[in-house]
Formats: C-alpha cells, sequence, structure tokens
C-alpha cells in the first residue's frame, strides 16, 4: 500500500502543478497609474524617438507611471501577433502602436479600438491636424488614432557624383516618368546600376510611387475606394512603367533591404533609389551633405503629391487603464510631444502648429511639402489599404518579382481589390 | 538497496505488475499527468486547429459561421499553394536524397577505419549543432544571387576560381530556387545520417562478414545481401527522421530568403503570412494539411515498429 500511496501523492503533486501554473497568467498588476504602451520601436531612431517621448510623457504627467511594452522584431510582424493575441484574450495594453490609416480597418471591425472623434473635438485636435490628413484618417465616418509623426514615401534619393559621371545634370528635374526612364537607360549603358532597389516591400514601394505619377492624386485614390479600375488600361501602362524600371534595378534585389539599396546611393554604385524619407537618417549618420553628397526630390510625376505615412495611438476597447490612455494620446498630439519625438527620428510633426525652426534641412522642405501639397495615403505602409488587401499585393508583386509575368500582375491586382475593396 | 532484497525474498510472490488489490490505481495515476498535458495541449489543439479551418473566419474578428470544406477547397484551387506544395516536395526529395548519399558514403568512409576517425566524425557532425536560424544568416551572404561584378558569397568564390558558369541566381529561380535552401539543410544534416549508419555499421557482427567471405562473396555481393539489408532499419530510421524535419522547414527560408519571397514559399511560410494578416481559418486549414502530410509518413513507420515490438 505505501506504493500507492506515494503514487497517489506524486499525480496530486503533479496535479496541483498543472493548476497553479494555469493561475498563473491571471496575475495582472491592476494598479491604475501604470500606463502600458504597446510598440514596435525597440532599436535605433524610433527608440530614440520613444525615448524623448517618455521625457515629454514623465514632464506632463508625473502622477502616471510609463511601462514600455515594446516588442521587437520583424519590422513589427512579431508584435502584431503578440498584439493580436492580447486584444483576443482580452488582455489590451492602455495604448498600442499602428499605422495611421486603413490598417486600422481589421481592428474596428473587430471592435477593438474606440472611435477618437469626440475625444478629437474635445482637445481641439480637428484644428492643429491638417485637413487632408483628418480626411484620410476618418474611416467609416469616425477618426480611431493620434498621428505621432509623419513620413513621406514618394522621395527620389540621388547621387549627383554618380549622374555627373554618366553625363546626366546633377539637379535636373523630370515632368513624367518617361524622361526619367530615358535617363536611367543611359546609366544604364555606362555600367552603373540607374536605380536601387531590395526586398519586396520595397519594390511595392516603387509600384505605388509609379502608379501615382501615371495616374495622379485623384485616380490613385480611386484605386483605393473602387472608383478607378484596377484592370483599366491607365493601370496597365503603370505596370508596363514598373516592368520598366524594374528591369533597369540591381539583380540582387530579394537578398537586401532597404538600407542595402540606399546603401547603394550613398557609395556611389547607383545612382538613384526610391525610398521613404526614413532613408534620411542614413544618409545623416554617414554625414553626408543634402544637395552635395545627395539631393532628395519628389519621385518624378509625384511633384506637389505628399505621399503620407504615420504611425499613431490608438485607445483600446475595454483598455486596463482609459485615464493614462488618454493621457498618453495627449502627449502624442502636444506640440512638445510632436517636436521631441519627430526630432529624434527624423520625421516630421502631423501637428501643424508645432515649432519646427530647428529642424533639419531635408525635414524643412517636408515640412513646406507637407503645409502646401495634396494629401494622399502610402500603399506600402499601410495608410491606403487593410492589412489583407495589402499581404495579397505584395504577394502578386512578389510572384511578379520572380516571373516577370505583367498580365498576371494586373490580373492579381483586380483580384486583391475585388476581396478585399471596402463596401 | 542490499537490505531490501533479503526481506523481498521472504515474502510470498504476489502476481507480476500488481500491487495489493488496486493494481490499476498507481499506473494510472503515474500517467494521469502526461495524458491531461498531451491531451489538452496535443489532440485538443489539434481539434481545436481542424475546428477553426472549418470556420468562416477570415479576419481577426468572431467565426462567421461553419463554412464546411470550403477552406480547403480553396487552398487546392489556389496556384499559389500547389506552387508551395510543389516547392516543398522538391526540396523534401533533394534533402533526403543529398542527406542519405552523404551520409551513407561518410559512414563508409569512416567506416573502413580512416585515419583520424573521430576528428572527421566530429567535423561531420558539428553543423548540427547550429540553428537553422543562424546557419541561415550565413548561407543567405553565400547564396547570395548577384552574378558579375557585384557577386558575393559562392558566385563570387566561382568569379574567382574562373569557373563563371557555375554562377546562378540560387533560390531566386522560379522553377529551382527552392532547391538552393536544401543546400545548407544538407549541409547540416548530412552529419547526423552518417552517425546513424556508422552505429548501424558498427551493429553489424564481424562473423557475418567473414562468414560471407568464407562462402567465397566478392566484396559487392557482401555489401548487397549482408550488409545493406542488416543498414535498411536505419535507413528507414533517417528517412522518417529527415523527412519530417524537411516537411517543416520553415526557419530556414524565414532566416535566407524571408517570408514574402515567391520562390521559397512552402506551406508552413504561407501558414505564418495568413496567420499574421488574421486569415485564422485558412492558417489552420495549411496546418492541418501539413499535419496530414507528415502522419502520412509517420503512422505507417509506427504501426510497424508497434508490431514488430509486440512481436519480439
Amino acid at each position: 500500500m505505501n506504493a500507492t500511496r506515494k503514487a497517489l501523492a506524486a499525480g496530486l503533486a503533479a496535479l496541483s502543478l498543472l493548476a497553479v501554473s494555469a493561475c498563473g497568467s491571471d496575475s495582472e498588476s491592476g494598479s491604475t497609474d501604470e500606463v502600458e504602451v504597446f510598440t514596435w520601436w525597440a532599436e535605433g531612431s524610433e527608440k530614440a524617438g520613444l525615448d524623448a517621448l517618455v521625457k515629454v510623457f514623465d514632464e506632463q504627467n508625473p502622477d502616471l507611471k510609463f511601462v514600455n511594452g515594446a516588442v521587437a522584431g520583424g519590422a513589427g510582424s512579431d508584435a502584431k501577433n503578440v498584439l493580436q493575441s492580447r486584444l483576443q484574450n482580452g488582455e489590451p495594453p492602455a495604448t498600442f502602436q499602428a499605422h495611421a490609416g486603413a490598417e486600422l480597418t481589421d481592428y474596428i471591425n473587430a471592435g477593438q479600438i474606440e472611435d477618437l472623434t469626440d475625444l478629437y473635438e474635445e482637445k481641439g485636435w480637428n484644428e492643429q491636424f491638417p485637413e487632408g490628413l483628418l480626411e484620410r484618417l476618418t474611416q467609416d465616418g469616425g477618426i480611431y488614432s493620434v498621428p505621432s509623426n509623419i513620413h513621406r514615401a514618394n522621395v527620389l534619393w540621388a547621387n549627383p557624383a554618380v549622374l555627373e559621371k554618366a553625363g546626366i545634370e546633377a539637379n535636373k528635374t523630370y515632368d513624367s516618368l518617361d524622361a526619367w526612364i530615358a535617363d536611367l537607360k543611359k546609366i544604364k549603358a555606362k555600367g552603373i546600376i540607374p536605380l536601387s532597389i531590395a526586398t519586396d516591400w520595397t519594390q511595392v514601394h516603387l509600384l505605388e510611387t509609379v502608379l501615382l505619377a501615371d495616374l495622379g492624386a485623384e485616380a490613385y485614390n480611386g484605386l483605393w475606394d473602387g472608383t478607378t479600375d484596377w484592370g483599366g488600361s491607365e493601370v496597365e501602362a503603370a505596370l508596363a512603367d514598373y516592368n520598366t524600371l524594374l528591369e533597369l534595378t540591381n539583380t540582387d534585389r530579394q537578398g537586401l533591404d532597404w538600407p542595402d539599396a540606399t546603401q547603394l546611393v550613398i557609395d556611389g554604385d547607383a545612382a538613384f533609389n526610391v525610398m521613404g524619407d526614413w532613408a534620411e537618417a542614413a544618409f545623416q549618420e554617414q554625414k553626408k551633405t543634402l544637395g552635395t553628397d545627395y539631393t532628395a526630390v519628389p519621385v518624378p510625376g509625384t511633384d506637389g503629391v505628399f505621399d503620407f505615412l504615420a504611425d499613431s495611438f490608438t485607445m483600446p476597447v475595454d483598455g486596463p487603464n482609459s485615464k493614462g490612455t488618454e493621457a498618453w494620446l495627449d502627449t502624442i498630439a502636444s506640440d512638445e510631444g510632436q517636436v521631441a519625438f519627430n526630432k529624434a527620428k527624423g520625421s516630421i510633426p502631423a501637428s501643424t502648429t508645432a515649432d519646427t525652426a530647428d529642424f533639419g534641412e531635408y525635414q524643412q522642405t517636408a515640412i513646406k511639402s507637407w503645409g502646401e501639397d495634396e494629401i494622399v495615403s502610402s500603399l506600402a505602409h499601410g495608410a491606403a489599404t487593410s492589412v489583407n488587401w495589402l499581404t495579397d499585393i505584395t504577394a502578386a508583386v512578389a510572384k511578379f518579382g520572380s516571373n516577370k509575368d505583367a498580365a498576371e500582375l494586373q490580373e492579381g491586382l483586380v483580384e486583391a481589390a475585388e476581396d478585399n475593396k471596402p463596401e | 538497496m542490499s537490505s531490501t532484497v533479503p526481506s523481498a525474498v521472504k515474502r510470498p510472490r504476489r502476481p507480476k505488475g500488481r500491487i495489493g488489490g488496486h493494481g490499476w490505481v498507481a499506473p494510472v495515476l503515474l500517467i494521469l499527468p502526461t495524458v491531461i498535458v498531451i491531451g489538452v495541449f496535443v489532440y485538443g489543439l489539434i481539434g481545436s486547429n481542424i475546428n477553426t479551418s472549418l470556420q468562416d473566419r477570415h479576419t481577426i474578428g468572431p467565426s462567421q459561421g461553419f463554412a464546411g470544406l470550403d477552406n480547403y477547397r480553396d487552398l487546392f484551387t489556389d496556384d499559389d499553394f500547389i506552387y508551395s506544395l510543389r516547392n516543398l516536395l522538391l526540396y523534401t526529395a533533394t534533402f533526403l536524397v543529398g542527406t542519405l548519399c552523404l551520409g551513407f558514403l561518410w559512414a563508409w568512409l569512416l567506416e573502413r577505419k580512416a585515419r583520424g576517425e573521430s576528428l572527421f566524425r566530429a567535423i561531420y557532425l558539428f553543423p548540427m549543432a547550429v540553428s537553422f536560424v543562424a546557419s541561415g544568416v550565413v548561407w543567405r551572404w553565400l547564396l547570395n544571387n548577384a552574378e558579375g561584378e557585384r557577386a558575393s558569397g559562392l558566385n563570387r568564390l566561382f568569379d574567382t576560381l574562373h569557373l563563371d558558369f557555375l554562377q546562378n541566381p540560387w533560390w531566386t529561380d522560379e522553377r529551382w530556387g527552392i532547391l538552393a535552401i536544401a543546400v545548407p539543410a544538407i549541409w547540416q544534416l548530412s552529419g547526423y545520417v552518417m552517425a546513424l549508419f556508422l552505429a548501424g555499421f558498427r551493429g553489424i557482427p564481424e562473423e557475418l562478414r567473414e562468414a560471407a567471405r568464407m562462402d567465397g562473396a566478392s566484396e559487392w555481393q557482401l555489401y548487397r545481401h549482408v550488409i545493406f539489408p542488416q543498414l535498411s532499419p536505419v535507413a528507414l530510421s533517417a528517412i522518417i527522421i529527415i523527412g519530417h524535419m524537411s516537411l517543416k522547414v520553415f526557419d530556414l527560408i524565414m532566416a535566407i530568403a524571408g517570408q514574402t519571397n515567391y520562390t521559397t514559399q512552402v506551406p508552413a511560410t504561407q501558414m505564418w503570412i495568413e496567420f499574421t494578416r488574421g486569415d485564422y481559418a485558412k492558417s489552420a486549414a495549411i496546418g492541418t494539411v501539413l499535419l496530414v502530410i507528415v502522419a502520412i509518413l509517420i503512422v505507417p513507420y509506427l504501426v510497424s515498429t508497434y508490431r514488430q515490438e509486440r512481436r519480439r
């Protein structure tokens, strides 16, 4: 009987261990002065930006405690998976980072984030953010997040020394893609990479600027609301241009990420690179001077249009601490917060009331365009479409990169639009 | 322990395997925790996964109802999924053939009492200790697809050796790209297969060889009729182990080509993409298909091992 009793004890011990471990996850710290901010800003200029933001937050809210909920890795995709499981389990953070615009669609449809329209009214945020931006942020009649920064996607970076070597005037401006492509071909004839590019998402990024250049801002916007036909001849022509441009890029694109592609321009191995203006940080880190070592202008054919993307913060439904969430959003929208964050991250404030006198030279030009230009939403960075739609488009573009079948690409894009178009 | 032995001898013998009147209580209690844990976390979750794959749940929101086999029908009419299945098949075949041939060759060489055997054994086994992600980072550079002036990695090596015709786009080729991913996999696991075969060789009694030689068998006949039949259980184990690892390939591809790259799509990477975008039903369906494929490989093996053990 002794053996039986021992076995019984062991079995019970094992069972109780199980029970304990099952209860373990419930012990959430429920204190209401903690504000957990969930981001994927874990390193580099993004971390610096977040730190600057926290400093402002602590000054404005001495009684609240910032808790860093950053999840690193996968350019945000790891963080998004972690976030989603927390939201599904009813354990949202006080606030989380998301690209402003249509990328929020899934959260909204699943009822996971609050409509902030009333808060915008109450705090006067409608006056400080430009109207064009508010329009692009509005979904189903509501605004669901507060933008912390603005990046521009349609920027063409060039190396003047390389252009000179190829016999092309350094500060030449192009009215259309065609004129630009003609010069790219000349550069290729000299044995230099005309346009540098990297892995799949940077190809989507290039495609987006080509669509914008060929279709114009209005028809480009129409792609996202269904008024422009993805199967039409305009899109077909744009895809042909995209194909031509891709032929003029480095062949090892699949193995590179954007910093490698930008580095080709910095090192003088490539003449041009189309990349968002976070590339500015790469030029600055290597002590390059705007105008002499590199130039930054809108992508040919997109002058006067600001292809925007923004990071923003949300208020999750049933959050642990709505007072704290509101305080964080207040800091995000405040001029001090916008200036501190963007100076550190290298982007520009979304708010027009922020004091930007001591921002860098490139940022000054971006701030000027931000105030004057027509604003459209970036595809590759979540402003224009839902996550689902972008995933389908990326798959089609990635496939095109390996089989170069333009008809199949257009078919894929039409299908993606049919499956994901907002009703 | 020695003190318990005499007392056990004195006691009257109980029927084997029974203690007291409730012989089943102790064993059941002992295996109960394992049964519960495996039941919940393996079979329970497999059931839940299959259930998800039958739902109309293509967003992060709750299920929109029961969808039957629609998700599976969609999968098998999707060209991209067929392409990724084909990739998986090619990869598995290459990986299996590569590791078995190299592993056998090395084991055969070492078995012939080559000099420095233990050194070579260690060298061949070493790559197995590296994780796929870590080696993937290095192979990403080695398998760089730039050719000519910008070549790096292996293409660069071919360039310096004036073997330019060997330069190739590696994993970015639409048709055969997936085979490039098998190269690092073979490099990592051939040593392991070698160790398996070596153990197999050592398990063959010397008398058998001697007897065969006495009967006038040539070296080839010796291998054909004596050694190979003795090695076949080892080969089968190697096929099962390498095969199921191959079907689960994910980390190596993520590290070398990234998740969105088209030419290296396999079901596991597609499952990850679908999961990340919130299409839970589709990713669950892909997961179930993968489970079935692995089961087709493993279940017959388990059944035959079970039968063999019962026969003994």
